[in-house]
C-alpha cells in the first residue's frame, strides 16, 4: 500500500468518524457540531459532483458550464418524491397533492408526478432524466462538432434555461419556492440525527464508489481514448474512433453522476429551489475541478473540500467578497496553477530530494 | 477489407480519384485532379509547397470534402463516409506535422492505433491479450522504439515522434496508407530506414508517400507523381520526371 491511498484511506477514515464524533455530548472536547457534519455532508455530494465534471472536462475535454443542471435535475427527482411522502402532513392536509399545487389550484396531480411515490422509481429518475438529457444535448453538439467555448456556452444556455423554467408556476415544480418541509425518507423522519447520519454515510459511500469507479473507467483503454480525444480529437478519428459516441457517453455518464450528487444533496439540506439551477453553480463547479487539479479524481475531490471550505468561511467573516473571490479563482488559477493543487503538491513532492 | 466492389465502371480496386476540385475562398487548392493508385503500390508524390499534397490527402480521408470530383478507395465512394468510417475502411494517414498523444506512453499510442472494436463499451471492456502484446512489442522493435516503451510520447525526439506516427499507422494494418512528409527532421540514418521500411510495407498494401527530399524518393525506387497548383503535372518513372521540362521550370530548376 503506497502512501498515496494511505492518505486517501486516512481522508475517507476522518470523514467516517465525524458523525460518530457529533454523538458525543457536546463539553466533550472531540463533540462535532451538527453544523460541521452537515455541511460536511453538502461538501461530500460537492466532490461527487466534481468527479462527474472531471470526468467530462479533465479527461475528455469537454468542459460543461451546466452541470449544476444534472445536480439540480437529481435533486429535484428526490425532492418529487419527498413531496409526495408529506401526504396529509401539509398545510392543507390534501391526501395527494403538495402544498403549492393545492395553493395552485390543482384538482389531480400532473401525469409526469405518477410513479414518484416510489422511491425506487424517484431515484432512478434522479439518474435517468439527467442522462437523457445529456444524451440529447450530447448527441445534437457533438454530431455537429460543437467544441470548445461554443459547447461550454450551449451547457451554461441549457442551464439557465432550465432555471427559468423551473421558475414558473405552471410548470408543476412548487415554482421559486421549489420544495421544502419535508418530512421523511424510506420511514426515517428527516430531523433525527440518526436519518442524517444515514444520509452522511449514504453519501460518503457513494463518493468511494464513484471514486472507484471513475478510477477504474480512467485507467481503461476507454480512458485513454478520453485523453487523446481530450488533446487531439480528429486525430482519434482518422484512428478510427467515432469520437461522437465515446464523448457522448462519457458525458451522459457525467450527467448521472451528478443527478446522483444531486440527489444525495437535497435530504440533507431540506430544500430545493431553482436557484440551484442557477449559472454560477456551474461555473463553481468548474472552479472547484480547476483549483483541486483537473484530469485527477484527488484534485477534483480535493478542489470540491477546499474551496467551499473557503466559500463557507468568507461567506461568515467577509460576505460581499465571495463572488469577488470566485471570480479570481476564475481566472487566477488557469495562469497560475494549471494543474491545481495537485500540481503544486506534485511539484513540491518531486522538487524534493 | 469487406469492401464491395461497385458494377459502375469505376476503377473498383485501389484509390481512385478523378476530376477532384477543392476550393478554399476562390482559391483552387485543387484543380481537376486525377490519380490512380493500384492495390499494393507504392507511390511518392513531390511537389512545390502549396501544390495540394496535403489537401489530397485531406480528401481522401475524409477531413475536406470535395466541391467536386471522384473519390474512392476499393470501389467505395469516401466523399459520403467520414474520417472513421474511413479509416476503418482500412485507409490509414500519418499528418505532415506528427501528432501523437503527448499524454500516453508509447505503447498506449500504438495501443489504441491497434485494429480492434473501435467502441466505448469494447474499449471499456479491453483487455491485452498475448497476441496484441507480440504484435504492439513487434512494431515497437521495428520502429526503434521498443526501450522507450513506457515513456510518456511527448518526451520523444522529433524524429522519434515520426516513427512512433508511422508505427500507429501500421498498428491499424490498414489497406492504404497516406504517409505525409515522414523524414523531415531526420537524420540521414533515419530517412534510410525510413525508405526501407516503407518499401517493405507496400506490396501486400497500397502506400502514398508526399516528400520534399529527392534523395529519399529515389530511394523508394517508385512510381512519381508530381503535382503542381492542384493538378498532376507529370507522372512516371524518377528520371522520367526530372527530364521532364516543365517540372524542372516549376520544381526542380528553381
Ligand atoms: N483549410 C484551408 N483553408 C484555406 N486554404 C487552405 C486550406 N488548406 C490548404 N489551403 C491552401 O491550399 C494550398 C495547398 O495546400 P497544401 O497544404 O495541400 O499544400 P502542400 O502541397 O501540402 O504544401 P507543403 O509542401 O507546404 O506541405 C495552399 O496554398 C494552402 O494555403
Ligand atoms: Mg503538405
Amino acid at each position: 500500500m503506497n502512501t498515496r491511498r494511505l492518505i486517501l484511506l486516512g481522508f475517507v477514515a476522518v470523514l467516517a468518524l465525524l458523525p460518530l464524533l457529533n454523538l458525543l455530548p457536546e463539553e466533550h472536547p472531540l463533540h462535532v457540531s451538527d453544523f460541521l457534519v452537515s455541511i460536511i455532508g453538502k461538501w461530500i455530494c460537492y466532490a461527487i459532483l466534481a468527479l462527474a465534471l472531471d470526468l467530462a472536462w479533465g479527461y475528455a475535454g469537454i468542459l460543461s458550464l451546466g452541470h449544476g443542471a444534472f445536480f439540480a435535475l437529481g435533486g429535484y427527482a428526490i425532492g418529487m418524491h419527498l413531496m409526495r411522502l408529506i401526504g396529509p402532513r401539509g398545510v392543507y392536509g390534501h391526501p395527494v397533492l403538495p402544498d403549492f399545487m393545492v395553493f395552485l389550484g390543482y384538482t389531480e396531480l400532473p401525469w409526469y408526478w405518477l410513479g414518484f411515490d416510489w422511491f425506487i422509481f424517484a431515484f432512478a429518475m434522479a439518474l435517468i432524466v439527467p442522462g437523457l438529457l445529456a444524451g440529447i444535448v450530447g448527441y445534437l453538439a457533438f454530431r455537429s462538432r460543437i467544441t470548445g467555448v461554443y459547447l461550454s456556452i450551449i451547457t451554461q444556455a441549457l442551464t439557465y434555461a432550465l432555471m427559468l423554467a423551473f421558475f414558473r408556476n405552471d410548470m408543476g415544480f412548487g415554482g421559486n419556492n421549489g420544495f421544502t418541509d419535508f418530512k421523511e425518507l424510506l420511514g426515517m423522519p428527516l430531523n433525527s440525527g440518526h436519518t442524517r447520519a444515514i444520509l452522511f454515510y449514504a453519501s460518503l459511500a457513494s463518493l468511494v464508489a464513484v471514486f472507484l469507479a471513475c478510477g477504474a473507467l480512467t485507467r481503461t483503454k476507454y480512458g485513454r481514448v478520453l485523453t487523446a480525444i481530450r488533446d487531439a480529437e480528429s486525430r482519434v478519428r482518422f484512428l478510427g474512433y467515432d469520437t461522437t459516441r465515446h464523448k457522448l457517453f462519457v458525458f451522459v455518464l457525467s450527467a448521472m453522476i451528478a443527478g446522483l450528487a444531486g440527489a444525495l444533496y437535497v435530504p440533507q439540506v431540506g430544500i430545493i429551489n431553482p436557484g440551484e439551477f442557477s449559472p454560477g453553480n456551474s461555473i463553481e463547479a468548474v472552479v472547484w475541478v480547476a483549483f483541486g487539479g483537473r484530469g485527477t479524481l484527488v484534485g477534483a475531490v480535493l478542489g470540491a473540500f477546499s474551496v467551499n471550505a473557503l466559500k463557507t468561511w468568507l461567506t461568515s467573516v467577509a460576505p460581499d467578497l465571495w463572488l469577488i473571490v470566485l471570480g479570481c479563482l476564475f481566472i487566477a488559477v488557469p495562469l497560475l496553477l494549471p494543474k491545481g493543487l495537485i500540481g503544486l503538491i506534485r511539484r513540491r513532492g518531486e522538487t524534493k530530494p | 477489407m469487406n469492401a464491395v466492389a461497385l458494377p459502375d465502371g469505376d476503377s473498383t480496386t485501389g484509390l481512385y480519384l478523378d476530376g477532384v476540385s477543392v476550393v478554399f475562398d476562390g482559391f483552387r487548392a485543387l484543380n481537376n485532379l486525377s490519380l490512380i493508385v493500384e492495390p499494393g503500390e507504392l507511390r511518392a508524390v513531390i511537389g512545390p509547397n502549396g501544390a495540394g499534397k496535403t489537401t489530397m490527402m485531406d480528401v481522401i480521408t475524409g477531413k475536406t470534402r470535395p466541391g467536386a470530383g471522384i473519390v474512392r478507395f476499393g470501389g467505395r465512394d469516401l466523399t459520403r463516409m467520414d474520417e472513421a468510417a474511413i479509416a476503418n475502411l482500412g485507409i490509414g494517414r500519418k499528418f505532415q506535422k506528427p501528432t501523437v498523444f503527448d499524454a500516453l506512453t508509447v505503447f498506449e499510442n500504438l495501443e489504441l492505433a491497434l485494429k480492434a472494436p473501435r467502441g466505448p463499451i469494447a474499449c471499456l471492456r479491453w483487455v491485452l491479450r498475448g497476441e496484441a502484446r507480440t504484435r504492439i512489442e513487434r512494431t515497437m522493435a521495428e520502429i526503434g522504439l521498443t526501450e522507450r516503451a513506457h515513456d510518456l510520447s511527448g518526451l520523444l525526439s522529433h524524429g522519434q515522434r515520426q516513427w512512433l506516427e508511422i508505427g500507429m499507422l501500421l498498428m491499424q494494418d490498414p489497406q492504404l496508407l497516406l504517409v505525409d512528409e515522414p523524414v523531415a527532421g531526420m537524420t540521414d540514418h533515419e530517412t534510410e530506414q525510413t525508405a526501407e521500411l516503407l518499401v517493405g510495407i507496400a506490396g501486400t498494401r497500397s502506400v502514398v508517400v508526399v516528400e520534399h527530399d529527392l534523395e529519399f524518393v529515389k530511394a523508394l525506387g517508385s512510381r512519381v507523381t508530381v503535382l503542381h497548383e492542384g493538378s498532376v503535372l507529370s507522372e512516371g518513372s524518377i528520371t522520367h520526371v526530372q527530364n521532364d521540362p516543365r517540372v524542372i521550370e516549376v520544381y526542380l530548376g528553381r
